[in-house]
């Protein structure tokens, strides 16, 4: 029984401050971010702005600077910060004994 | 830090040959005396200090908020033993001096030491005034002078019950305040019919009194008190009018006298303080005295501000510059916290003096202007005290403001600026003289002077001038003037390196060189950076500057270098990537064109285009296939070109001698070295090179970051050139004769870039900014500095000359390429 939640994988394999992405079949791209205090995050890996992969972003507090234009996006509620206006889809995702799992009706919403 | 007797005017002393300055106090004046004495003259004068109390010096005026409990006596210590030590100051606590002879030049202290002086400093500020009534001498009767008062207060009030404070002055209000914090019920009672009449008039004596007793205080004025009352202790008070009130502390704090006992005795010229002249000498040559011991014609001082003007004159007078005293006008604010109060000169009215008045009943405000002849002679303000210091400033500056007169006394901003409220243009239009912290006596010019000289931060001109360093009242103004002078300085003068923190990018870089730091971490936690790990901004910068400052011992952090130099690659706009490997001097041969062919084949690459910098860019490959894609081109011997980096980049070259029928010199050939000797290197910005073999200049070598020209003679070299969104030619650095110095050249002055240029400042701005010569005397008249540069650099170079494209294929950081997982939706479906 899989459930709710799925698992992609163990926490240490996402570097502090970065991120690793989750590719979904005839879906969008999840990026998994993991903060300097640990948390761990989630968003569908394209930037509101021009859709930059936010994954290759750089990490700072609980947000993520795109790589193409350095909008930076909050990773709990994948709004863009400051001035700047957009929206990244935020996908359930939590940690529990050391393995990181994500909601599984959030990756279809975000397949969909 | 007691001396043994015996021990003084031996030992070290006999072998210090400096004359001898002895100061009797270690007080607020005493101390700062000695300190702007060291300021201007570090070694003239060997110093020993007396001091009746047992601590270090301290900010007296800052034994309220210790009373209140706002601050601890560790936060308001001004000089600590390590001052002394380091300074040299031999300090004898609670030892006070007792005698003066003034023929033989000797001063004796209570201890029985006697000690000899080239210069002797009076600085024994005051006693504080007790009412002779019957019961004056009563345990429980205290005055509010120093640290034992606030001990003793403490005490008393760690057991509760009721106080009385006699006097309700500013002093007495402060206890009261900081006794009330304390859990006591107090009673103030004050002889004259409104408080601090001496400073406010009697509308904002009856603003303040009524608000002091909606704090719980009772407050009896037209108050004479006739006996204190007990036996062993203290029980009560009466007052002459037979009513009792009971306490079991009574603070007197009815004023001060300056104490003159010492000098008087020593036979000292002394009227109601010690006389002194403009450079604050006695009537006795050697004999200097300075603080509220001190009467300068005819007018003594309870306040801090003039002691520093004083101060001043002294030390000056000491190292034979001769400024002078000349008096001052003061101000006085209220430190009991949610209650504002202001007033500077004399409010008195009288003849031909006109009042302005503001009162804002619902607001709690009230502000009154005194003016005379066109100028301000006196000010009241309670509860907005925000223009305090700029009709301060009028009136010691004497400025006519007839024209200001309509809208004076709606404040500095209504009046100057037609109702914008900036407080920014505020501060900006204080005269350099005004005063900006009381506390410590620091004007507006210091606090501008100590911003320029690099403070950038609060904390840095508290540490530097002492602004805002006590009670923190004029924060406000300071930060104000940081903003409005280094605002005006954006592009010349220091800018903070972002939001995270207020120093700017050189202090940062020499406070991790000076400090040895040796992580992002402990620089963002040595510098008190406001956010947990950084930005994009600073983090990239951090990083560099480490790497910059600790070559071979610095371990990179990948999650703070921006995508290209994580991925070794050019990030596009569809998120894929481009690829340029290297071709030294833009040299390249079939089996590297046949790699790169078969990369773009393989990988179905839609596009390669040759670059500015001769190259060959290899367009949109994806993140997983980097790694494959550069093991294929590494398999041909081909590195990374770091196309992606803050680093060397290309090194353009012309065909030069070798082809040419106009070249002077292998241009080609030196390209190569070049490229050679300096590819990984990480700098500031990208980089760049180019060599040409003659004047023509086909490598457009004076565009460059550095340019070769090759001449029959030798070598021009070129620096900071750049052919972006400003386009700017080099400067000539300097001529040489050979390719090894051309080299060494480039090295020097790359290394220089390298560790003086700001992140994200290439050579261009660079050179605008700190000027060519700068370049020229480091790089160029320098000869040993030259040859350390060029060292520091080739010693870096043996640690960053390591293909990463080849680090990452053998297997580093493999999780920047593969996902983590992959999902097919449907297959899960089914799962569940
Ligand atoms: C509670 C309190 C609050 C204040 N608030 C303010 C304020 O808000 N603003 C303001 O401007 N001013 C304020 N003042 C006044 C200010 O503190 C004084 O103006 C200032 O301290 C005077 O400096 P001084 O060096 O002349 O005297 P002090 O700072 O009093 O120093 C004199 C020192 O000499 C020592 N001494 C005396 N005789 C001898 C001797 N024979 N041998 C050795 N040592 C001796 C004393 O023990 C003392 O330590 C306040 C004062 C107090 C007590
Ligand atoms: S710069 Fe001079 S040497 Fe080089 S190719 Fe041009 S003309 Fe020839
Ligand atoms: S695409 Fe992310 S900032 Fe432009």
């Amino acid at each position: 029984m899989i459930g709710e939640w799925l698992d992609i994988g163990w926490l240490g394999e996402i570097p502090v401050r970065g991120s690793r992405t989750v590719p979904v079949d005839g879906g969008e791209e999840i990026a998994v971010f993991r903060t300097g205090d640990d948390q761990v995050f989630a968003l569908v890996n394209r930037c509101p702005h021009k859709g930059g992969p936010l994954s290759q972003g750089i990490v700072h507090g609980h947000s993520v600077a795109c790589p193409l234009h350095n909008w930076n996006i909050a990773l709990a509620t994948g709004q863009a910060q400051g001035d700047d206006k957009g929206c990244t889809p935020v996908i359930p995702v939590k940690v529990s004994g050391g393995r990181v799992l994500i909601c599984r009706a959030g990756v279809l919403q975000a397949a969909a | 830090m007691n001396f043994q007797p015996g021990t003084i005017g031996e030992g070290a002393a006999a072998a210090d040959p400096r004359p001898h300055l002895v100061v009797v106090g270690n007080g607020m004046a005493g101390c700062r005396a000695v300190e702007e004495l060291l300021a201007r003259d570090p070694h003239r004068y060997r110093v020993t200090i007396f001091g009746a109390e047992s601590h270090v010096n301290y900010n007296r005026i800052m034994l309220s908020p210790v009373l209140a409990g706002e601050k601890t006596f560790d936060e308001i210590v001004i000089n600590d033993a390590a001052w002394y030590r380091d300074n040299q100051i031999e300090l004898v606590s609670s030892d006070p001096v007792i005698a003066i002879n003034r023929a033989g030049r000797t001063v004796t202290s209570r201890s029985g030491r006697t000690l000899g002086y080239d210069k002797l400093l009076i600085a024994t500020g005051s006693d504080p005034f007790i009412i002779p009534v019957p019961g004056k001498d009563l345990p429980g009767v205290i005055s509010f002078r120093d640290m034992n008062d606030v001990d003793a207060m403490l005490a008393a009030a760690g057991k509760g019950g009721d106080a009385v404070v006699i006097g309700g002055g500013l002093l007495g209000l402060e206890a009261a305040h900081g006794l009330t914090l304390r859990g006591m019920k107090v009673t103030v009672l004050h002889l004259m019919p409104t408080l601090m009449e001496r400073q406010l008039d009697e509308a904002a004596g009856w603003l303040l009194k009524s608000a002091l007793e909606a704090r719980g205080q009772t407050i009896l004025t037209g108050a004479d008190t006739a006996e204190i009352l007990g036996t062993d202790a203290v029980e009560g008070v009466r007052l002459k009018d037979g009513s009792v009130i009971p306490a079991s502390l009574v603070v007197m704090a009815v004023g001060i006298r300056p104490s003159t006992a010492l000098a008087r005795e020593a036979g000292l010229a002394v009227g109601r303080g010690i006389q002194v002249d403009d450079h604050m000498v006695t009537s006795d040559a050697d004999v200097l005295a300075v603080g509220e011991c001190v009467e300068h014609a005819g007018q003594v001082y309870g306040l801090v501000a003039p002691l520093w003007e004083m101060c001043r004159a002294l030390a000056d007078g000491l190292v034979e510059k001769h400024s002078g005293y000349t008096g001052s006008v003061t101000s006085t604010k209220l430190k009991v916290s949610g209650i504002d109060v202001f007033s500077a000169g004399d409010f008195s009215g009288g003849d031909g003096a006109e009042d302005i008045v503001l009162r804002d009943a619902s607001r709690g405000v009230y502000k009154r202007v005194v003016v005379k002849d066109d100028r301000i002679v006196g000010a009241v303000l309670y509860g907005d005290t925000g223009d305090g210091g700029w009709y301060f400033d009028l009136l010691k500056r004497q400025e006519d403001v007839s024209q200001l007169r309509d809208m004076l006394i709606f404040g500095q901003a209504f009046a100057q600026g037609g109702g914008a409220a900036d407080p920014k243009a505020a501060v900006a239009a204080l005269s350099d003289d005004a005063e900006i912290c009381g506390c410590n006596g620091v004007t507006k010019g210091q606090v501008v002077g100590c911003i320029e000289k690099g403070a950038c931060s609060l904390d840095a001109v508290r540490a530097g001038c002492k602004a805002s360093a006590s009670c923190g009242s004029c924060t406000g103004l300071v930060e104000n003037l940081l903003a409005v002078t280094l605002g005006d300085a954006v592009q010349a003068g220091p800018k903070t390196m972002c939001r995270c923190t207020s120093f700017g990018h050189d202090d940062i870089r020499r406070e991790i060189v000076a400090q040895g730091m040796r992580s992002i971490p402990e620089v963002m936690q040595m510098l008190h950076w406001s956010t947990p790990d950084g930005c994009s901004s600073c983090r990239p910068a951090l990083n560099y500057y480490l790497l910059c400052a600790l070559p071979g011992d610095y371990v990179d952090d990948q999650q703070s270098r921006f995508v290209n130099e994580r991925m070794h690659a050019n990030i596009q706009k569809d998120g894929t990537y481009s690829v340029v490997p290297r071709m030294w001097g833009g040299l390249t041969n079939p089996t590297e064109l046949r790699a790169i062919a078969d990369v773009v084949e393989k990988f179905n690459a839609p596009m390669v285009k040759v670059t500015g910098g001769q190259r060959l860019d290899i367009f949109g490959i994806r993140k997983e296939d980097l790694p494959a894609v550069w093991a294929d081109l590494n398999a041909a011997g081909m590195v990374s070109g770091h196309a992606y980096g803050k680093s060397l980049r290309t090194v353009k070259t012309c065909v030069g001698s070798e082809w040419c029928r106009f070249g002077t010199q292998d241009s080609t050939g030196l390209g190569v070295k070049l490229e050679r000797g300096f590819w990984g290197s990480w700098m500031p910005h990208k980089f760049k090179m180019a060599v040409s073999g003659c004047p023509r200049n086909c490598a457009e070598a004076t565009i460059k970051d550095f340019g070769v020209v090759c001449v029959d003679s030798g070598y021009e070299l070129h620096v900071g050139g750049n052919g972006g969104i400003h386009v700017r030619a080099t400067d000539l650095l300097v001529k040489v004769t050979t390719e090894t110095e051309a080299m060494h050249y480039a090295a020097a002055f790359v290394q220089l870039y390298r560790e003086e240029a700001r992140y994200l400042e290439r050579t261009a701005p660079w050179i605008e900014r700190v000027g060519l010569q700068h370049i020229k005397d480091r790089v160029v008249e320098d000869v040993e500095g030259r040859d350390a540069l060029a060292a520091r650099f080739w010693h870096s170079q043996t640690f960053s000359q390591e293909d990463p494209w080849a680090e990452r294929v053998a297997g580093a950081a493999r999780e920047q390429h593969a996902h983590m997982a992959a999902f097919k939706p449907l297959a899960v479906e089914e799962m569940a």
